[in-house]
């Protein structure tokens, strides 16, 4: 299984937990990655802005993996969703295609036929499997209550990215599970983290976070688990940010995926950069079975 | 004469440069905490923090540095080959003729007490470094100008560096080439060293032994000469010249050069070609020495210098004063190289934003121009700002840079700066702001907020009906275009579809964050999408719940009729961005 990574923004500047973690925990499940370097901006920051820089910026990505004739395997929801969304508006918008592609082709590319766009949990979960997955789990997680997050731009808008029932998903639930962990139920589980609004409105923003943290704070989650660089940095960096206001550190820590399935698979502590989480997470440790 | 008034010219002329280049490092402004600290202060935590780290652990990072990413380039290696060798030849061969060529007189002769130019290997070894330099300006033609990779940009400078090294190793080459052939030289030196003077027999097998062999032109002997004088010009030139001349054809570049001068040799000769192209080669030095601190050529001095301060410099622990000069400093230390373009995350969309500003490398050219204040057009300061702001933070033009610019702390600064002149920037209403938001601790609260406010009114300013919720409003669209479609993307006109049930206003989380909704957000969703439906479009764009929208898509996955209540919202904003950008520049001008 071969796929071109795609880290975008975020990560190699601020996450750079998430790509050892998630290329520590494919490499154990024997998916090949490669890099491209060219790769840019995924093109959601953009969208707000200008719609068809955005789309351009997206379509240059999805050229450069179709040039390399391989799937892209991405990190991010809102990339992902993003990526997807072009790659719909591409295959309908045939005047916008032709467009974007004049230019892409003044540096060689073209974007023709489309590539498929995954993300890591939907290639964990259909691609590799969770029996596969659960044969790796050397070390299950006991008595560890997760809240898992799902990310909006993952399940919405449905019908575009094809992640899970928009509705009732349960691929993330299932994936948290496959380590021994528990994946409790909770309200606010499909709401949106706050990350879209920070930077434009703080106060908006921080309010989301905390009413998120708190509901599965109060669901008897012992960690919340989710797998997007904005949706982490802001239940890590973010959450810090909120409750050092107040004296305290956090509420409720959390863990990317790959971290937490990396634990469980006994992949070590510094590959999965545990000790680079904002707020201290090793405590998680203490759930591994022996 | 003139030569050593002109090289003392051009000498005072770069120490004086050079200091006045320094006084701007410890000045120009960059960044809000700059702002209050005087040049003395700068001077003191420079000087200080200089010393500190000289005599501490730090030096062996220093020298690490040095080693690595000075003399060897690493950080062009690791990022384009190409690049790297052509960079290598043109810097390492050019240093070398530097000190072994220009400066002969200190440097060669100090080392090698027999040194004389025209002998081995010094003949040999000047001519293959000057080959080396002319590859690597070919290379470096060959990768602005025919090569031409995307959106890296050649400017004055970039073609000026490459004309003026072109200049000097051409006239270099010529002027030898041209004193191979030459009689007149080739007299003085018969004169000089073997004692004889035209005329005498001695001379005339000498001079056939030097054409037939060397490549001399003479007016009266030529080839083919008969073998017993060339056999008593080689016993003269044994005796006299070869000591410290060795065979003109190790100048491998020059001595053909010369054979292919050798029809028009006399005339160039006898009217003082090799003259002219000495004065051309010195002067040109000495331009190019003058010109150094404001030409990119200053590299030489700054890029060293930004690559070892930012290899001992952080944030969070160094002096605010020495990061203000650092930042200034790194403005000069920038060689338009193009590779933090090559490598930007939206680099791309300067092919639909036409705004060069978002390239680093052009980015960092206008913030130069900012900061030294010779940029003061307001267009293009608002330009600069947007160009600026439409950056992702990935840091990767950090990463590549070179000359060890932190261009991310750079653009930091800058755009913070740029705030303070309340122009209102739109880009800071979508998710760009992210990293600002983490970074909010670094900026003062009013500061932090004031951009933002900023931007809201500007376009909230457009919309007069948001201000008057009270105002009857008639049904009669006053806007027909809007009404008749969002034409960026395929969601174009779903909206007509809302029959106003609500769904999305009652799912959606920035709505239910409110006690008073309306109030603090104008419109909620469906009350958008209904006023999309009939074209008022104050009410659609001058809501504030179009920058409070999450883009979480509840709203558009609930939606019974299929209106793309999202999608509809995103071509609202970039629709009202548009809007509030042509008003600006129509009060602007």
């Amino acid at each position: 299984m071969k796929f071109a990574l795609f880290l975008g923004c975020n990560i190699p500047a601020r996450l750079t937990q998430y790509e050892s973690s998630a290329r520590a925990v494919l490499e154990n499940l024997d998916v090949e990655l490669v890099d491209i370097k060219e790769f840019n901006c995924c093109g959601y920051p953009l969208r707000n802005i200008d719609f068809k820089a955005s789309i351009l910026a997206s379509a240059r990505n999805l050229a450069l993996s179709e040039k390399e004739n391989l799937p892209i395997l991405i990190l991010c929801k809102c990339g992902f969703g993003m990526l997807k969304h072009a790659a719909h508006i591409l295959k309908e918008d045939t005047t916008l295609r032709n467009e974007i592609n004049t230019t892409l082709k003044k540096e060689g590319l073209e974007y023709k036929e489309g590539v498929e766009i995954k993300h890591l949990l939907s290639v964990l979960y259909h691609d590799i499997g969770i029996d596969t997955i659960k044969e790796k789990v050397t070390r299950p997680f006991k008595d560890l209550k997760i809240a898992t997050h799902y990310g909006c731009h993952a399940l919405r808008p449905s019908e575009i990215v094809q992640f899970d029932d928009p509705v009732n998903p349960t691929l993330f639930d299932n994936l948290v599970e496959s380590t021994g962990a528990e994946s409790i139920y909770w309200e606010k589980r499909l709401d949106c983290c706050g990350a879209p609004l920070t930077g434009v409105n703080d106060d908006l923003s921080m309010d989301l976070t905390k009413k998120k943290i708190l509901n599965a704070s109060q669901s008897g989650a012992n960690y919340l688990c989710d797998a997007c660089s904005y949706c982490h940095l802001q239940f890590d960096t973010v959450q810090k940010m909120i409750y050092s206001e107040g004296g305290e550190d956090h509420l409720l820590p959390a863990i990317l995926y790959p971290q937490l399935l990396g634990l469980s698979m006994g992949i070590d502590r510094d590959t999965l950069g545990l000790v680079k989480n904002q707020i201290d997470i090793t405590g998680i440790e203490g759930f591994l079975s022996d | 004469m003139f030569y050593y008034i002109s090289l003392y010219i051009s000498l005072a002329i770069f120490i004086i440069g050079l200091i006045y280049k320094i006084y701007t490092w410890l000045s120009h402004k960059i960044g809000v905490d700059s702002k209050d600290i005087p040049t003395s202060k700068r001077l003191s935590s420079a000087l200080k923090g200089i010393i500190l780290t000289i005599f501490g652990s730090k030096i062996l990072t220093l020298i690490n540095v040095f080693f690595l990413d000075i003399i060897l380039q690493r950080k062009v290696f690791n990022e384009d080959f190409f690049r790297w060798l052509t960079h290598i030849l043109i810097y390492v061969a050019f240093m070398l003729l530097l000190f072994m060529h220009a400066l002969d007189t200190f440097i060669t002769s100090a080392i090698f007490p027999n040194y004389s130019a025209t002998l081995n290997p010094f003949l040999f070894l000047r001519d293959l470094f000057g080959a080396l330099v002319i590859i690597g300006v070919c290379m470096a033609i060959y990768r602005r100008f025919i090569l031409r990779p995307p959106r890296l940009k050649t400017n004055s400078m970039d073609t000026y560096a490459i004309i003026i090294l072109a200049v000097i190793m051409l006239s270099g080459i010529i002027l030898e080439g041209t004193k191979i052939g030459s009689y007149s030289i080739y007299k003085s030196m018969v004169t000089d060293y073997a004692g004889l003077e035209e005329g005498e027999e001695e001379f005339k097998a000498l001079t056939a032994f030097w054409v037939d062999k060397f490549g001399t032109i003479s007016p009266d002997l030529k080839a083919p000469f008969e073998a017993t004088l060339l056999e008593e010009g080689k016993e003269l030139h044994e005796m006299s010249c070869s000591g410290c001349h060795s065979r003109p054809q190790w100048a491998f570049i020059g001595y053909p050069v010369a054979k292919a001068f050798k029809g028009a040799a006399l005339g160039l000769d006898k009217g003082g070609i090799h003259t002219l192209l000495w004065y051309i080669h010195f002067l040109a030095c000495f331009i190019g020495l003058a010109y150094l601190p404001f030409s990119k050529f200053l590299h030489i001095i700054t890029s060293p210098l930004s690559l070892l301060a930012n290899s001992v410099m952080d944030k969070k622990g160094s002096d605010p004063a020495n990061i203000a000069t650092r930042q200034a400093l790194e403005l000069d230390a920038c060689t338009h190289c193009g590779a933090c373009t090559s490598r930007c995350s939206v680099g791309i969309i300067v092919e639909e934003i036409e705004n060069i500003n978002i390239l680093p490398s052009e980015k960092i050219q206008s913030i130069k121009a900012l900061v030294s204040k010779k940029q003061t057009d307001e267009t293009k300061f608002r330009l600069i700002l947007d160009g600026t702001y439409l950056c992702t933070n990935c840091h990767r033009c950090t990463d590549v840079c070179p000359a060890g610019i932190n261009l991310e702390d750079l653009w930091f600064s800058a755009r913070e700066d740029m705030f303070q002149k309340d122009y209102p920037e739109f880009s800071v209403l979508s998710p760009l702001s992210f990293y600002r938001g983490l970074m909010r601790e670094n900026i003062p609260q009013s500061d932090y907020d004031r951009p933002l406010i900023q931007a809201r009114e500007a376009i909230a300013s457009k919309y007069d009906l948001m201000k008057s919720p009270d105002k009857a409003v008639t049904l009669t669209p006053d806007n027909k275009e809007l009404q008749g479609g969002l034409l960026l993307s395929d969601q174009a006109a779903t909206f007509s579809a809302c029959f106003g049930c609500q769904t999305c206003t009652n799912v959606c989380p920035v709505v239910a964050a409110y006690e008073n909704p309306k109030e603090v957000l104008g419109m909620l969703p469906h009350q958008i999408m209904y006023a999309t439906g009939l074209g008022i479009k104050d009410l659609a764009f001058g809501s504030q719940m179009l920058w409070d929208c999450l883009t979480c898509y509840q709203c558009q996955e609930q939606c019974p009729q299929g209106v793309k209540v999202t999608d509809v919202l995103y071509e609202l904003k970039n629709l009202a961005i548009k809007n509030a950008e042509s008003n600006v520049e129509s009060v602007t001008g």
